[in-house]
């Protein structure tokens, strides 16, 4: 093979810094060729490699006795009783979405649920946390339209129920949209697979879509920088991958197939950065080589270069290790399922990831397999928090034009224009499905389709505004938000799985930001004992070198031990006390990092409220436990836009008005001091539940009760039902189409 | 009596274990029949049901019309057997001839995925049994061509020929008449855009569709002319 030294500027085209150059150089005791150089710059960059990162997420708990597979494999995966496990998995498809909204957003379905499936697991949930620039500007509304409309044909077609999720706009998202998407699904634990190839002699088997020239340097290119006025976002518009959504469903289902057979030893899905990804992955991790024949791959086109070949990130394939003997009956499976199945790589035993035009022909690079990703760079990138950090603090949140009553007509936004575009019910599990605080989906054998009796509560959640005030106590907050919303369905946490969504790591601000949003989420998943069992990390979220505000995103999943009717959700009857639980702010609460801050307001800085994590997770448990025991008609957390929203949210969902005594200002309505909960319960039960929430060392305070068509709060708030609900529900429908006649 | 049903596959259906699940659940014996296969073995009722046969490429149902076990099943609805299609079931019976009509986008161009309420207009059909003409159900949609269209003359003979299943007391999509389920004239074919089998549990908010399902295993072959 000829080895050429290397002129300057293709590395550096390729993404590669001169020092990464200089080891790659190092560890192969040569000068790299093209190809071999297209390899290392694919693995090597921030989205594959994560090396600004590692550093931090290290500090990250991840073990529980329950913790069956924890970080760096494809999906967690946690061990939930009677010989269950379920795989988790988040991950971002920002700037594909930002630069083609439709198939960015449907190839970050296609691609989680890969992740779900190498597991062994049959996907059986998707929730996808969405971020838009604000709603008055004509391009975001662009992007949200496409998101959503991806999102809606890819994951309704490849048939997995999209049960949650969350819609935020605002304008740090402006030509930065986040489109976060998790899966989950579940297996016989004594299926799971991890992505090994093992067994000298055993074979590699692509399966799935032919490999054509799209999103070529997908990762390189697209995922790890921002953009810009200058550079061509247009351009990049090839790097973005086009999903095939029944090319999908027929690939996970002749996949499941092979696994229930146990034909596989191992298998890997081609995401980013394609072949040499799942190639070398799975040659490393079990401490294998491999030799791959280029000639092999069926290919979209002719003429595809073997770079080209080789990092396309082309959609709809997986990689299977198989022993020879089970070839036949391998493509037997792929044929029924009318998926093209090829032989591209034969497990070796020398750690050597070969590259080769025909099994026996002409070497095209070799490398150590282990290199592309042991010896991938690690940075320790400098840190600082904004130079203004002090004075950004001092700053008062609460002044702004108030007006309580139409403050809050304008803080209510209803999603459901958005999931009724998502088949949510799909396989008969989701007791509580999306536009609720949590998700409750039924959880059943994987084996038998029999029910357990028991519930796996989820939730994704962000928050950039508390993030971007203070990402260390903002990340933690959020975290409990989470545990909250699914205590509100009756879920207690088991796993957490995060989206650290940043702006350039290159700046020391953003790198602070991320040192301080990890240390958050640690002491709040160490406190609510759910550790982080994956993740992604998103950088480069910028825009004209303005970075995104810091949203870490998590997904947390728990059980439900005993479900025999459904949680009592958010809807009240008439005449029901109306209960305050959770530890309640003084009157001169801070009104930083809050919707009302920063949508009516103006001022997006501050000091965050007090928060009390101790607290709050004795509150969620108690939350929890209620719902689990029934003892409530309705119960809901107070998230963002505070306790004036939320109980508008139920008297809308109930058509039932109430009397709300106190609060009797902007401050007292829309702060957002973390961990309270709203619940409605019938005067005879109030006294003993008054004693018992103070027994358990959860604060408590009646705070009305309900009845009639209006929702008076305080002395500032008498609004209609029908105000209330037009004022929801109407925005997102008229802001970007019907969508249905009836409403 | 309909106790064996059939739940045919395509590749591309994506509710064919649900339907399973609610059938046996409700005292039927279900088992997956596979679209390549054109022998429907000793079933006594057939449930197409809902998803994406074949992707929908092309048009919902145009591909799948042409898999083997379609011939099957039309000389099984020849004879009298019943034939439940779903969603998605429903659009490949009208492009397979069995049911006239089609469905198009839904008139607002969304996907929609929610709960609906629906009324019987006619109860002479397998998903009638024990119902009663003006019953009101509440079954999920969960479609983008649910949006039924058919000429006025067909119009006239389905209402004529009492053959108008259902209708949305709240019509969602477009549906002509308001039409969410028909028959053919005989009665032992149906066509519906809800899912009864995603309304078999008040624990996921509804089991209006059971007794919809109850009545398909209930039913008999019905003579056809």
């Amino acid at each position: 093979m000829s080895l050429a030294p290397e002129d300057a500027s293709v590395h550096r085209a390729l993404g590669l810094s001169d020092e990464e150059y200089e080891n790659i150089h190092g560890l192969l005791g040569r000068h790299p060729n093209h190809l071999e150089l297209a390899m290392y710059s694919v693995m090597w960059s921030e989205h594959c490699s994560y090396k600004s990162s590692k550093i931090h997420l290290k500090r990250l708990p991840t073990e529980a006795p329950w913790v069956l597979v924890g970080p760096g494999e494809n999906a967690g995966v946690i061990d939930v009783g009677d010989g269950i496990a379920v795989a988790i998995r988040i991950e971002s498809h920002n700037h594909p979405s930002a630069i083609e909204p439709y198939q960015g957003a449907a190839t970050g379905v296609g691609g989680i649920l890969r992740d779900i499936f190498t597991m062994g697991a049959r996907p059986i949930a998707v929730m996808d946390p969405l971020r838009f620039g604000p709603l008055d500007d004509p391009r975001s509304r662009w992007i949200a339209e496409g998101v959503i409309s991806g999102v809606s044909g890819y994951g309704n077609s490849v048939g997995v129920p999209t049960v949650g999720g969350e819609v935020v706009f605002d304008e740090t998202y402006k030509g930065n949209p986040l489109v976060n998407v998790l899966a989950m699904g579940t297996l016989p634990v004594e299926r799971l697979v991890l992505g090994r190839a093992s067994g000298v002699g055993n074979l590699a088997v692509l399966l799935g879509a032919s490999t054509g020239r799209d999103g070529i340097g997908g990762v390189s290119v697209l995922a790890s920088a921002g953009f810009d006025e200058t550079s061509e976002d247009a351009d990049k518009r090839p790097s973005v991958q086009v999903g095939d959504p029944f090319e999908e469903k027929r690939l996970l289902e002749a996949c499941l197939e092979l696994l229930d057979e146990g034909l596989v030893i191992g298998i890997q899905d081609l995401g980013g950065a394609g072949i040499t990804c799942a190639t070398s992955e799975t040659a490393s991790r079990g401490g294998a080589g491999m030799d791959v024949d280029i000639s092999a791959i069926h290919s979209r086109e002719e003429g595809m270069e073997p770079f080209e070949l080789m990092t396309s990130e082309s959609q709809e394939r997986m990689l299977a290790i198989v022993e020879p003997e089970s070839l036949d009956r391998v493509l037997e499976i792929s044929t029924r399922w009318e998926i093209a199945a090829s032989v591209i790589g034969r497990v070796t035993g020398d750690g050597q990831l070969r590259i080769l035009d025909g099994f026996d022909g002409n070497v095209l690079a070799e490398l150590p397999a282990s290199t592309l990703h042991d010896d991938a760079p690690e940075y320790d990138r400098p840190l600082a928090p904004p130079d203004d950090l002090i004075e950004r603090r001092s700053l008062d949140a609460s002044v702004g034009p108030v007006d309580c009553a139409a403050n809050l007509l304008a803080l209510l936004r209803d999603p459901a224009w958005v999931y009724s575009q998502y088949d949510h019910q799909l396989f008969l599990n989701t007791v509580v499905g999306p536009g609720s605080d949590g998700t409750l989906l039924r959880l059943r054998d994987p084996k038998t389709g029999r029910e357990t009796g028991r519930a796996l509560g989820m939730s994704t959640d962000g928050n950039h505004r508390w993030c971007h005030v203070d990402p260390r106590q903002g990340t933690a907050m959020v975290v409990a938000e989470a545990a909250m919303n699914i205590a509100c369905v009756g879920a207690e946490p088991m796993a957490v799985v995060n989206c650290l969504n940043f702006g350039n790591p290159e700046h020391p601000d953003v790198m602070w930001q991320l040192s301080e949003a990890v240390d958050g989420m640690s002491e709040a998943c160490t406190a609510f004992n759910a550790p982080v069992v994956g993740g992604n990390v998103s950088l480069y979220n910028e825009t004209n070198a303005v970075d995104i505000a810091p949203t870490p995103v998590v997904g947390i999943i728990g059980l439900h031990p005993e479900l025999s009717n459904q949680p009592p959700g958010i809807t009240v009857d008439s005449d029901s006390m109306i209960v305050l639980l959770g530890q309640q702010p003084k009157e001169d609460v801070s009104m930083a990092g809050s919707l009302w801050a920063w949508e009516i307001g103006g001022c997006k800085d501050g000091t965050l409220p007090e928060f009390d994590l101790v607290q709050t997770v004795r509150t969620a448990a108690f939350v929890a436990e209620i719902v689990q025991k029934n003892r409530v008609e309705a119960v809901h957390d107070v998230g963002e836009g505070g306790l004036a929203v939320a109980l508008a949210e139920m008297a809308i969902q109930s058509g039932i008005g109430m009397l709300i005594n106190g609060f009797d200002d902007h401050r007292a309505l829309f702060n957002e001091s973390g961990g309270r909960v709203i619940v409605a319960l019938s005067d005879t039960n109030l006294e003993s539940f008054l004693k018992e929430s103070t027994n358990r060392g959860v604060p408590v305070q009646m705070i009305g009760r309900t009845g009639g068509s209006s929702l008076v709060l305080g002395s500032t708030i008498d609004l209609s039902i029908a105000e209330l609900t037009s004022a929801s529900r109407d925005e997102l429908p008229q802001a970007l189409g019907q969508g249905t006649v009836s409403g | 009596m309909s106790q064996r049903v059939g739940v045919v596959r395509f590749p591309g259906t994506n509710c064919e274990f649900d339907t399973v699940d609610a059938v046996n659940e409700l005292g039927g014996q279900a088992k997956v029949l596979w679209h390549g296969d054109s022998d429907l073995g000793d079933v006594d009722a057939i449930v197409i049901p809902g998803g994406f046969a074949h992707g929908d490429y092309l048009r919902c149902g145009a591909i799948a019309r042409f898999s083997p076990i379609m011939d099957s099943i039309a000389a099984f609805a020849r004879n009298g057997g019943p034939v439940l299609g779903i969603c998605n079931g429903f659009q490949v019976l009208t492009e397979a001839g069995l049911l006239p009509g089609a469905l198009q986008k839904n008139i607002g161009l969304k996907f929609l995925c929610c709960m609906q309420q629906i009324q019987f207009v006619s109860t002479t059909n397998i998903v009638g049994v024990g119902a009663r003409v003006g019953d009101l159900l509440s079954i999920p949609i969960n479609h983008f061509e649910g949006n039924y269209v058919c000429s006025e003359d067909t119009l006239r003979q389905l209402e004529e020929e009492n053959r108008i299943v259902f209708r949305y007391t709240d019509n969602p999509n477009g549906s002509i008449g308001d039409i969410a389920g028909i028959s053919n004239e005989p009665g032992n074919v149906v066509g519906m855009m809800p899912h009864p089998e995603r309304a078999t549990s008040m624990l996921l908010g509804s089991n209006d569709g059971s007794s919809l399902i109850q009545s398909l295993l209930a039913a008999g072959p019905i003579p056809t002319a």
